[in-house]
């Protein structure tokens, strides 16, 4: 086995996708603490300049997994193509970003090692060996998860968990690497990715931002919240849950899967605070909370909190903010 | 068509949740209420619509603790025609290989067109089980399908990709297709589809009966609240004190409104 991590990064049509260099962070460190070198692949068809930009780091070797087969991402192509490299290389842990094509990957790949997958890790520690860190019921708890037997490990890292801009620069080779791939063995046949026409709501301009989640329990109660915002002069969105519920229109979704905002202040109520959704407001300047629940993850995020029913306390926030309506007039 | 829906069961969503004092590495869990994990719930009523439009069969297939039986139960009333429960007073301590492989035993003798499942536990949240157990039996699969289609001898599927994109991808049929939470209503159970749910035929199976035992990749070290990335300045008192105490803070602290 040689003493290498292999971190695998991601593109998409010659584009990278920019948490493969937060994994990249991950895999040096991660490396540094067992002793060993960080190496970094790139799978795709005519990647040679992307690889060429990943010789900027400190690696061991940046492995391009070029063929035409991988022009387009497959489950099958790209789980093909990686395991081969794998079993070339033998590192001793395998990391991605954790992303959606990482999930649609990654535990394929690991079974063929008969190996799981520690997916969407936050944070990596060491005793007696590396611990990988990850969160459980949606963020409530973390878990210290421990890999047992033989190598390669494989681990995907949550978005935002490690700094891209603290990756080891250093200068390293390409060397590509042809996997053996046959037409029959890929069994997807994906067709052109697509956009869908959202909506003018443009949340990522507000600066006050006032966002539902669940504990809003039914459509019916979103007037409470929308109260809330006129009386700030903010703007209502919503977690998923409450726009796949079809209570509000999917243009004022925030999160890893709606918009990304970073405004003034958001005032998060009856949101427990589930990582997709933190993703996308955990940039916001101040961030209150508002839930029933103290242990809920949102409150990890906040810098004001009140712990309580959100049926009684937003009324009495709108309330609180009448005099100065009134002074504003 | 014959389509298998793999569920488990969590507990309910706003549990309130404590480490266990005995063993730090998992939570309390023996007075906790459970249900059918909400995005199996989703790829349940997929099923269901499958079937309603293409006939054939829906299996629901659960492996958990005979509590789970309840969900199983649940899942006949709304519309599965049958259920393999693979009991297991111990599924807790199963990593994602050998409970799909478990899995993949019980589902592979069915010989299904379809294997639909939810795209993560709300519990755990590896959202793996199911690629694994298309990896086991060799069939394609999709994660994240927002609509499927049945073409001839296919599936034509929506996959979310990141940031609003979507693709469509198709492949041959037997899949698995994991499906996101959201992209359909779910049904509620008719009281007629209660009662019919009793005379259903549910069907036992064990992991000494299948020929797995439990292995482990991973194992949890310890479970604990995660540490405060933030100092949160909680306001106290009735909803209207704190109320009133937020609105001074955010005028005249932090200045924003």
């Amino acid at each position: 086995m040689s003493e290498t991590v292999l971190v695998i990064t991601e593109q998409r049509g010659g584009e990278w996708n920019r948490m493969s260099f937060e994994t990249l962070a991950a895999g040096q460190r991660l490396a540094a603490e067992l002793g060993q070198t960080a190496s970094a692949a790139i799978a795709g068809e005519g990647i040679g300049v992307l690889a060429e930009g990943l010789t900027a780091w400190e690696l061991d070797r940046v492995y391009a997994v070029e063929h035409e087969l991988l022009h387009d991402y497959t489950a099958d192509g790209y789980t093909a193509a990686l395991e081969q490299l794998i079993r070339k290389v033998q590192p001793s842990f395998v990391l991605f970003p954790h992303t959606y094509q990482v999930r649609d990957l990654a535990p394929k790949l690991a079974t063929r090692f008969n190996q799981g997958l520690i997916s969407d890790v936050v944070a990596i520690r060491t005793y007696g060996g590396p611990i990988f860190v990850r969160q459980l019921f949606q963020g409530k708890l973390n878990a210290d998860v421990r890999p047992v037997g033989p190598a390669p490990h494989f681990i995907s890292i949550q978005a935002g968990a490690f700094n891209a801009d603290l990756a080891e620069p250093g200068a390293s080779k390409v060397e590509v690497f042809t996997p053996a791939l046959t037409v029959s063995e890929i069994r997807q046949r994906p067709m052109e990715p697509f956009r869908e026409s959202t909506g003018a709501v443009d949340l990522t301009a507000a600066d006050i931002i006032v966002s539902v989640g669940r504990g809003i329990k039914e459509k019916e109660n979103i007037s409470i919240i929308e109260a809330l915002a006129k009386a700030l002069g903010g703007e209502l969105a919503a977690t998923r849950p409450v726009c796949d519920s079809g209570w509000l229109p999917i243009e004022r979704q925030v999160g890893s899967s709606g918009q990304t905002v970073s405004p003034k202040v958001y005032i998060a109520v009856g949101i427990s605070g589930a990582i997709q959704h933190l993703l996308g407001m955990k940039g916001s300047k101040i961030i209150v909370a508002i839930n029933k629940d103290s242990n809920a993850p949102i409150f990890e995020v906040a810098d004001y909190g009140i712990v309580g029913d959100l049926f009684e306390v937003v009324p009495a926030m709108v309330e609180a903010l009448k005099p100065a309506m009134v002074a504003r007039a | 068509m014959k389509i298998i829906v793999s569920s488990k069961e969590v507990p309910v969503r706003d549990s309130q949740l404590r480490i266990a004092t005995d063993d730090a590495r998992w939570i309390e869990d023996g007075d906790l209420s459970y249900e059918m994990n909400e995005p199996d719930a989703y790829a349940l009523e997929e099923a269901l619509q499958l079937k309603e439009k293409h006939g054939g069969e829906v299996i629901a297939l659960c492996a958990g603790r005979i509590r789970a039986s309840q969900t199983i139960r649940e899942a006949l009333a709304k519309g599965a025609d049958r259920a393999l429960h693979i009991e297991d007073e111990d599924i807790g301590s199963w990593d994602t290989l050998s409970l799909a492989r478990l899995l993949a035993k019980a589902a592979g003798r069915e010989k299904p067109d379809l294997i639909l499942t939810g795209l993560q536990s709300d519990d755990l949240g590896y959202g793996q089980t199911r690629v694994v157990l298309a990896e086991i039996l060799g069939l394609p699969h999709a994660t994240i399908v927002m609509a499927a289609e049945v073409l001839d001898g296919r599936i034509r599927v929506k996959r979310e990709l990141a940031s609003g994109w979507f693709q469509n991808i198709e492949m041959p049929l037997p899949a698995v297709l994991t499906i996101q939470s959201g992209i359909n209503k779910l049904r509620y159970a008719t009281l007629m589809g209660i009662k019919k749910a009793k005379t259903k035929e549910v069907k036992c199976l064990t992991a000494r009966e299948l020929g797995v035992t439990a292995s482990a990749t991973a194992t949890i070290e310890r479970v604990y609240f995660p540490h405060k990335a933030k100092q949160t300045q909680l306001l106290e008192g009735s909803a209207r004190e704190a109320a009133a105490k937020l609105i001074e803070k955010l005028r005249f602290e932090a200045r924003v409104i």
